[in-house]
């Protein structure tokens, strides 16, 4: 990009710090007002005047772990589990998609696309009244089946992005050196795979992780509501009291995975995400 | 349906006649099936995950039907869309999401812009803190990203009265409507530029760098190469990125649903689906508003592709 002068490249460096800026200052203002005080969260104040972890014991032992214990249970198997179906369907549709010619391709393409568009709210109502028919209302099974509609499409697009940049030839040459299709598969394919096959399993988890409208049209208590439903369900400790505190210290805990899985793979999901949209 | 998926998959994967190079149809025809045992499970739940509800929705919305009172349902045909239709407040509701939409779209476009242009340009230790940085927000849950927002304007919690020149110690930014519309577009756009930015950034990578140079070296200014060099040549990527995020912000549900309710006039059309059904168990308005939103999206989708010309192969990433 030839030599940039130390007056550009300054600019550049300030930009950068005003992107760091703007992507942490919201987090650290909810982290701040999960320390504060009873008294403090009314300040109207960025900080603290004194820190406690008050909020935090509220909703792992106090009156809030009722609520949110369970939320945090639901959440992790419900996204775990939707993450894990989405990723292995997903990753033999991609390998067809990427490597056979069949009539079709494209309409599994288009439907994948189509189904990431589609309104989330047009499939709540059918489901809730369907749920509540067959059983599945406030259980874990009735909020994975529609998470795949979230995690599926987007997991079939990274894979298959990624899945093209494979070397397929090398399945061949190892075919040629004797090992069968299954062997070849196996020893040179999936290892070359699985970066992709993991990308994808942070972006799908990401997106289930995410989910609210889901979680608060179909599930009702602690069996199976998850922690974005849980937070807006929060009560203070009585009629007068807000409950910010319990809400920022419970949202600061769900923020925390996923910004780990971002910070520690922030090279794979970035590569991932830009695949699968936009061919780069 | 992935214990069954699973195991056929690998079974087809593990017959030698379906990888291995023969001759002729025999072997398109082997691939043919390969790939539809291999797409055919995901490609079903896609179907049936919307088309059931799309189905059934369109269906519903013909009754009378309050799931409190089963048994006065009643088939009015279309009297349901005719209420919706001539009810103000889904006026107010599409509204109020065309000009989220509009509104959001837009910043997210030029700011998303100027985010993927450092990330392009910032070279060194920088780089991966500054990547790392935009998917901060990437990966914050919206429903947090709404409480925060909401408590920093909120009159019993927020700074930003303080903060904010102009704004008096005592205004509630909830309590009118394009003030509360603002700090919920703030949220959304916080929350979602980062994806934008990064689709860009993936389109900015295209641009041939040779291209730019030699329009430098023909004396073209900084802005006459941004709009005369790389903007044309990243118009794919800016037309996928304008479409998606169109087609999800036209969706905004959990910001709304978080800060307002639908108070002061800030209801959107999934918010106003959600009270029908969920809140109110209006199961046939509920699905009429539903079905509403679907042609909506569908009405994006067909200017976006006929209008736009947005490039679906290169949405679907066959590029």
């Amino acid at each position: 990009m030839g030599a940039m002068s130390t007056k550009e490249k300054a600019g550049w460096y300030v930009g950068a710090l005003l992107i760091v800026l703007y992507a942490i200052v919201p987090v650290v203002y909810i982290l701040s007002m999960s320390f504060k005080s009873e008294s403090d969260l009314s300040n109207r104040q960025f900080f603290p005047t004194t820190w406690t972890g008050e909020n935090y014991s509220g909703i792992f032992a106090g009156s809030g772990s009722e609520l949110f214990l369970p939320a945090l249970r639901n959440s992790i198997i419900t996204c775990l589990v939707a993450t894990l179906i989405a990723v292995v369907l997903a990753m033999f549709a991609a390998y067809a998609i990427a490597r056979l010619n069949f009539p079709g391709k494209r309409l599994v393409l288009t439907s994948a696309l189509a189904v990431a568009v589609f309104p989330v709210i047009t499939m709540v109502t059918p489901l809730f009244n369907l749920w509540r028919r067959i059983g599945l209302y406030d259980t874990i099974p009735g909020l994975i089946i529609p998470y795949l509609a979230l995690t599926l499409p987007i997991s079939i697009w990274t894979m298959s992005a990624f899945f093209r940049g494979i070397p397929w030839d090398m399945e061949q040459a190892a075919q040629v050196d004797g090992a069968t299709s299954w062997q070849a598969f196996r020893k040179v394919i999936v290892p070359l795979a699985a970066p992709g096959v993991f990308t994808t399993a942070i972006i799908a988890f990401f997106i289930a992780w995410n989910d609210f409208v889901f979680g608060i049209s179909l599930t009702s208590t602690s069996r199976a509501q998850p922690v974005p439903a849980a937070l807006s369900s929060f009560t203070g400790s009585s009629y007068f009291v807000q409950p910010t505190g319990a809400i920022s210290a419970a949202a600061v805990i769900v923020t925390i995975p996923v910004v780990l899985l971002a910070l520690v793979f922030q090279r794979r999901i970035v590569a991932g995400l830009t695949n699968g949209a936009v061919k780069g | 349906m992935s214990a069954t998926a699973t195991p056929l998959g690998a079974d087809v994967a593990a017959d030698p006649r379906s990888t291995r190079r023969s001759r002729g149809s025999d072997k398109s025809r082997a691939e043919a099936k390969l790939g539809w045992y291999l797409a055919g499970p995901a490609f079903v739940i896609l179907v049936l995950v919307t088309g059931y509800p799309i189905v059934q929705a369109l269906y519903d919305s013909l009754f009378s039907y309050r799931l409190t009172a089963p048994a006065d349902r009643e088939f009015i045909g279309l009297r349901n869309y005719g209420v919706i239709l001539t009810d103000t407040l889904w006026w107010e509701a599409l509204a109020n999401t065309a000009l989220i939409t509009v509104v959001t779209v837009a910043v997210e476009l030029v700011l998303g812009f100027a985010l993927a242009m450092v990330m392009h340009k910032v070279l060194g230790w920088l780089r991966p803190i500054v990547r790392t940085a935009i998917l901060v927000p990437y990966a914050v849950i919206t429903v947090v990203s709404a409480y925060a927002w909401q408590y920093a304007f909120a009159l019993t919690t927020g700074f930003m009265n303080a903060v904010v020149p102009g704004v008096g110690e005592d205004f509630d930014w909830f309590a009118n409507k394009w003030t509360a519309l603002l700090v919920i577009c703030l949220s959304e756009i916080w929350k979602t530029t980062p994806f934008i930015s990064l689709l860009l950034l993936a389109g900015l990578a295209q641009v041939p760098s040779d291209t730019i140079e030699a329009a430098k070296v023909d004396g073209a200014t900084a802005w006459e190469r941004l709009w005369r060099v790389t903007l044309p040549n990243m118009k794919a990527s800016i037309m996928v990125a304008l479409l998606f995020r169109a087609l999800d912000a036209f969706r905004i549900f959990d910001n709304v649903y978080i800060m307002t309710q639908g108070a002061a006039g800030t209801q959107t059309v999934s918010a106003l689906a959600y009270n029908q059904t969920i809140s109110r168990l209006e199961i046939g308005l509920g699905s009429a508003v539903s079905v509403l939103l679907f042609v909506c999206v569908l009405a994006i989708c067909f200017i976006a592709i006929k209008v736009f010309k947005v490039d679906l192969a290169r949405a679907r990433g066959e590029g």
